[in-house]
């Protein structure tokens, strides 16, 4: 074979593979649009299910997520940027932190069913949490730490040295240095590792089971400490714990975490575009 | 009359082993240009570095002897750093803006001083532009991005941005590097101004700048000091062999 046709080869295998990867994500995307488009409208989203769930909305599930993502936002946000900072800017490279490092990858590769079942153990019952919004935001929270703690300090790590050099030597503290001239521009970095972890969080499962997810509530929470729906836990169970429920309403359902999901990608994607057309450097 | 820095016996290793000085000693007076110069991997930007305290910022290093700022030790662990950071600043070889505007870096080290007074930082950024010969350049256009900036202006900028401290020592890591000869006269001519009110080291772009500007100079080679002493000593009547060959061109 002629270099031009081994060149001429590979381009074409590179071509199916990523058609190969990309492909069962469109034909999903697009057979739940398909599917789900005609039943998810206002009155979908706004009422609560009735009739046994066979009829009705999502309303208590799709806010359950919305507090529930929130949650997980307050918990999960400051400790994260704050660990990510001091592993960049202020551990050194010795044991103690490379242990840290390599036990933060670590923890983002567990199954999300263990996050739930250590949630379980120590936020509803040790701590005495009971089944909650807490609980169930803690635990979600826990889960979203490493992956966010990753993309946080590798943002952090790619913002030039020279200029914490710069401002150290114009007599900047080590803080003032890192507030002004680090956490700006390591902030799409941030937040895209942020939105992410939170998309993530928003669609999982496992972890809500067994700290906050309720079957069916006929009340809206009331308080943190108070349990609640939540969509992707909903899809769960309208999908096999709910006898002669109709396709359209699980598939709009599912239609619906979907979007959400999605338009966290979407959103971070755009902020990372255009933090990175304004940049300078 | 006494030294602004004295260098005492001072020795610094990197943290892969490389002696980058060894048993350094030299003294500085007060409001004269200092010019620190030698060939490649002297170890010329790691004494500067080590002046003004960012070889601090580096991992595993070792450092011995002292350095004396106005008589006290720079090293000692209960001065401190930022402050002696704005007494002694510095202008590296390669001109880094800082992202944002030409004026936020001007104000940059002001306002983490913590001045908030408007009009003084004003009045400084001004002064300061003119001393780097770079004012009549930017005074239209300080509310664009430094990295818009020539090379040249960058040079002058950063040199700006250090004089606008007001520090009392400026280490200047080969200040015209990249410029082109009448903006390397430019700087050069203001630094003649400037060493009536600060006290400047610099590491040359060459021997010929070296010679020109100097008061007094050191030659050093491999991390070690070979002779200091005056311009004319230095550069017209060099004792060490190494030095006459370096200045007149045989070596390096
Ligand atoms: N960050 C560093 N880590 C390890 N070694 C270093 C570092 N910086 C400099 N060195 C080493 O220290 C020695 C002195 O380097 P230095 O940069 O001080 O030389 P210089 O005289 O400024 O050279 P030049 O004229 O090329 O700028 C060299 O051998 C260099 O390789
Ligand atoms: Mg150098």
């Amino acid at each position: 074979m002629s270099r031009q046709q081994t060149q001429v080869l590979a381009t074409w295998l590179i071509s199916i593979t990523a058609v190969v990867v990309i492909l069962p994500i469109v034909l999903v995307v697009f057979y739940v649009v398909a599917k789900g488009i005609g039943t998810v409208n206002w009155q979908f989203l706004s009422q609560p299910p009735s009739n046994g769930m066979t009829e009705g909305g999502i309303f208590p599930a799709l806010l359950g997520t919305v507090i529930l993502t929130l949650g997980t936002a307050v918990a999960a946000i400051p400790l994260a940027v704050g660990a990510a900072i001091y592993l960049a800017e202020y551990a050194g490279d010795n044991r103690a932190t490379r242990a840290i490092r390599l036990a933060i990858v670590n923890l983002a590769g567990i199954p999300s069913i263990v996050y739930g079942l250590f949630g379980l153990g120590m936020f509803v019952l040790f701590l005495n949490f009971g089944t909650s919004i807490l609980a169930g935001a803690l635990t979600l929270g826990l889960m979203t730490l490493p992956v966010v703690i990753s993309t946080a300090e590798e943002a952090i790590l790619a913002v030039p040295q020279e200029f914490r050099v710069v401002s150290l030597s114009l007599g900047a503290s080590r803080w003032q240095t890192i507030r002004h001239q680090v956490l700006p521009h390591a902030l799409p970095g941030i937040i895209t590792g942020i939105i992410l972890g939170l998309g993530r969080a928003a669609g999982e499962t496992a972890p809500i089971l067994f700290t906050v997810a309720a079957f069916y509530l006929p009340e809206l929470p009331k308080s943190i400490f108070d349990q609640t729906m939540a969509l992707p836990y909903h899809l769960y169970v309208i999908s096999t714990q709910v006898p002669g429920m109709p396709l359209s309403i699980q598939y709009g359902t599912a239609l619906v975490l979907l979007i959400i999901v999605l338009s966290f990608t979407l959103v971070a994607t755009v902020i990372r575009t255009v933090m990175r057309r304004r940049r300078q450097w | 009359m006494t030294a602004k820095l004295s260098i005492r016996d001072l020795s610094f290793t990197y943290a892969d082993g490389a002696q980058a000085l060894q048993h350094i000693n030299m003294e500085i007076f007060a409001n004269e240009l200092f010019v620190l110069f030698g060939p490649s991997r002297a170890g010329k930007t790691t004494l500067l570095r080590l002046i003004n305290r960012l070889a601090d910022l580096l991992d595993g290093v070792q450092r011995s002897g002292e350095i004396l700022f106005n008589d006290q030790d720079v090293y000692n662990p209960n001065l401190d750093v930022t402050y002696l950071r704005r007494r002694i600043g510095m202008v590296f070889a390669v001109p880094t803006p800082l992202p944002g505007s030409i004026y936020a870096n001007l104000a940059y080290g002001l306002e983490m001083a913590g001045i908030k007074d408007r009009r003084i930082i004003d009045e400084r950024v001004e002064r300061s532009l003119r001393q780097a010969a770079l004012w009549d350049e930017v005074k239209d256009r300080l509310q664009d991005s430094a990295f818009a900036l020539s090379g040249g202006q960058k040079q002058r900028m950063c040199l700006a941005r250090s004089l606008v401290l007001e520090p009392d020592v400026i280490l200047l890591d080969n200040p015209t590097s990249g410029l082109d000869p009448i903006s390397t006269a430019l700087v050069e001519e203001s630094l003649f101004e400037l060493k009536q009110q600060y006290t400047i080291i610099m590491v040359p772009h060459s021997v010929q700048q070296a010679s020109r500007v100097a008061d007094r100079a050191a030659f050093l080679l491999n991390g070690e000091v070979v002779e200091i002493g005056s311009q004319q000593r230095i550069f017209i009547h060099p004792r060490d062999k190494r030095t006459e060959d370096y200045v007149t061109g045989r070596f390096g």
